[in-house]
């Protein structure tokens, strides 16, 4: 049994972003190179995160009671304005990058935004979604019950609460992967918006997030939140699809199979 | 220490279809030019010559080599063609050797249960008192950086008077032990934890083999790609002996120490390791091909510049965590230049050298790297999260040293930054992002 959730969580919340690296990552060495520098970012900016999160804990002296459920609600909040803003010094870094290597090699190409976008993405996404469910999942490898304060699995079974265990994993399992989606969304947005100085979109992006993770708030109304996240993902999602060039007409060619012209990524001739 | 050679005319794919634009090959002319007019000058500068690691600011075949405004050379130009690939090249084998670290650790209990130390670390840290720990784990520290110089400064010796029989015999002694020894209580460890029967004969037959075959492809000929997995393989078990047999403050304390000693004995004009390098430089000879992880072959073809051992285009110096398996005679041997396919169909008499060059890595660093990843898993209280950031700031630290590379050119301790990087994540992660994440996790909220 817990092999096969294990396997089936893992799938459900990693298997899109594994093949996204699989079919669009994994060939090219650079994009592999910049993909861990992105969930580097990602990292540090978790790092200042929980760098604020103790010292608010530790200015207030670690009182019990409903002032440290407030505390974690800021620590998220700023936790989201931290990681938009390591997007943003990211995006800082690659425009460097991009501007040094055109000086030195006008003739050659560099790698353009968008993918870096996407590349940055994915990053974030990945590391995000794995520091978020690997512990459960690992959890889920053992005795069968997620006993994140080591109650026995007969207490579980007597009190009902398995169901709970079950949900709960579940409900992760599918934020998890609505995260990194949105991830790979977000940054494509971001990007674009700052090139094209539209701060606009930033600002949406920054909302989003900030949406989506005050969403996570109101558990244990997994249904609420969850579908509200898949319905910002999808718009998301299509915005990003119409800000990275693609549209409606090439979008029925792909379907078609029509799209000699428009493969962004060529994988057999047609 | 880091170090690399050139590749050079690879054809390759332009396609127009990916937003990422590939650059043609140059002229094979160029790469001519380039190339004689290094072999013609120093050896010395022959490996930085024509490689180049290349970073962040690069699609796959440019390399920013870190002065910009300056005019590129023929040189230049060609280094900038092979930079991604090689970070890659190096990611691989460190990923394999950290992923195969961490599943032993997690899954086999041997490796984390305390069982005696080593005599090099004879103070023991199971005192009361956190200063008396520190003390202790201080002096082990100490002890075990001395013995290491030590060691280091001894093959200094030998290979500066041409002991090279010792070394050798050295070298094939600690590869036999690790090939064979280590691996039988591997296996055994295996076996005992998924409760596998295995009879004697059997067991035997494996070890042999396995054994025979590495010895084989480590010190004489061999498939690169088994050489690169054996290679992988017995820096695992280093890194798993040390994990075990180490205390823990004094693991972190050594960790710390030992990349400080890489960065004064690769860069110090009187540092053991730059002698080493320059002695072998002077006599136009690989210093050991040994200990290294080379992610490369060579082959050369109708070269009459070459000595018969063909290394006098492809001087490499040597990572300085060779000495420190050599110190506990715990290192292996490589030969990834000795094997040498004649290129069929080229042509005869012309001094053309085609080589498939690559990046060399000291297998001490792979051990280094392992080491400090193995120990997060083992004393992360279960915690993934840990160990997964110390991967990330291990790769981070390796592709910022490639890039250093890239820019000063020359021989680089691969062991500081990555180190430095992965002794802060792995002690910020433990101690103030593994609070945040339990409670966000616990209350099922997402950042």
């Amino acid at each position: 049994m817990t092999a096969a959730v294990f396997f089936g969580c893992a799938f459900i919340a990693f298997g899109p972003a594994l093949a996204l690296y699989i079919f669009t990552i994994a060939t090219e060495p650079l994009r592999v190179i910049f993909l861990i520098i992105g969930a580097f970012f990602w990292l540090v900016s978790l790092l200042f995160s929980s760098l604020f999160w103790f010292m608010a804990r530790t200015i207030t002296d670690n009182k019990d009671g409903p002032i440290q459920k407030y505390l974690l609600i800021l620590g998220v909040l700023v936790s989201v304005l931290i990681q938009e803003m390591f997007r943003f010094m990211y995006y800082k870094l690659l425009k460097k990058a991009s501007e040094g290597l055109k000086s030195i090699n006008p003739d050659e190409t560099a790698p353009s935004m968008r993918l870096l976008a996407y590349v940055s993405g994915l990053g974030f996404g990945i590391m995000s979604g794995v520091f978020a469910f690997v512990n459960t999942l690992s959890d889920s490898l053992g005795p069968g019950t997620v006993g994140i304060h080591g109650d026995s699995p007969q207490f579980f079974l007597n009190s009902g609460a398995y169901p709970l265990i079950e949900k709960t994993r579940l409900n992760k399992t599918f934020m998890t992967l609505v995260i990194i989606l949105l991830h790979v969304f977000w940054g494509i947005i971001f990007f674009d918006g700052c090139e094209k100085k539209k701060w606009s979109a930033l600002l949406v992006v920054l909302l989003t997030h900030l949406l989506v993770s005050a969403l996570t708030f109101i558990s244990p109304h997994y249904g609420i939140n969850l579908v509200s996240t898949y319905i910002i993902m999808v718009l998301m999602g299509i915005w990003a699809f119409f800000v990275a060039g693609g549209s409606c007409r090439s979008l029925k060619f792909c379907l078609l199979c029509q799209d000699k012209d428009f493969l962004l990524f060529n994988q057999r001739s047609r | 220490m880091l170090t690399f050679m050139a590749s050079d005319s690879e054809e390759e794919v332009c396609d127009e279809r990916t937003s990422l634009m590939s650059a043609e090959s140059p002229p094979p002319r160029c790469c001519q030019e380039a190339r004689q007019g290094l072999e013609d000058g120093e050896n010395a500068a022959q490996w930085r010559s024509q490689d180049s690691e290349e970073d962040l600011d690069d699609a796959d075949r440019y390399v920013c080599s870190g002065v910009p405004g300056q005019p590129l050379g023929l040189e230049e130009e060609l280094t900038l063609k092979y930079g991604a690939k090689h970070v890659i090249m190096l990611f691989v084998p460190v990923t394999l050797c950290m992923i195969v670290v961490v599943a032993t650790i997690k899954s086999v209990r041997f490796y984390t249960e305390k069982n005696g130390q080593l005599i090099y670390t004879p103070f023991t840290e199971d005192t009361p008192s956190v200063g008396q720990r520190l003390l202790n784990s201080v002096l082990n520290t100490l002890i075990m950086i001395s013995v290491i110089v030590a060691m280091t400064i001894f093959l200094v010796v030998l290979y500066k008077y041409r002991c090279y029989k010792f070394i050798h015999g050295w070298l094939i002694m600690s590869s036999l032990m690790l090939l064979f020894l280590f691996t039988y209580i591997y296996l055994g460890e295996v076996l005992k934890t998924y409760n596998v029967a295995m009879d004697y004969p059997t067991l035997f037959l494996t070890v042999w083999n396995f054994g025979a075959v590495g010895m084989v492809c480590i010190h004489w000929k061999g498939p690169l790609v088994l050489q690169q997995a054996y290679l992988i393989m017995i820096s695992a078990l280093m890194a798993l002996v040390f994990i075990k047999y180490l205390p823990e403050w004094s693991a972190w304390v050594i960790l710390g120490a030992i990349s400080v000693y890489d960065l004064v004995a690769v860069l110090c004009p009187k540092g053991p390791l730059r002698m080493l390098v320059e002695t072998a430089q002077e006599r136009n000879e690989p210093i050991f091909p040994a200990l290294i992880y080379s992610s490369a072959m060579v082959w050369t073809v109708g070269m009459a510049k070459l000595d018969p051992s063909s290394q006098g285009a492809l001087q490499l110096p040597y990572d300085p965590e060779m000495e420190e398996d050599s110190y506990d005679s715990f290192g292996e041997p490589s030969y990834p230049e000795v094997f040498e396919p004649p290129l069929p169909g080229s042509p005869e008499g012309e001094l053309e050298e085609e080589e498939e060059r690559g990046v060399k890595l000291g297998l001490g660093d792979f051990i280094f790297y392992s080491v400090l990843v193995g120990k997060a898993a083992a004393t992360g209280s279960g915690d993934w999260n840990t160990t997964l950031a110390c991967f990330v700031a291990i790769l981070i630290g390796l592709c910022l040293t490639l890039l250093l590379l890239a820019v000063f050119k020359k021989a680089l301790p691969a062991l500081p930054i990555s180190i430095t990087f992965g002794l802060i994540f792995y002690f910020s992660t433990d101690n103030l992002v593994r609070p945040f994440m339990d409670t966000l996790a616990s209350h099922q909220l997402y950042i």
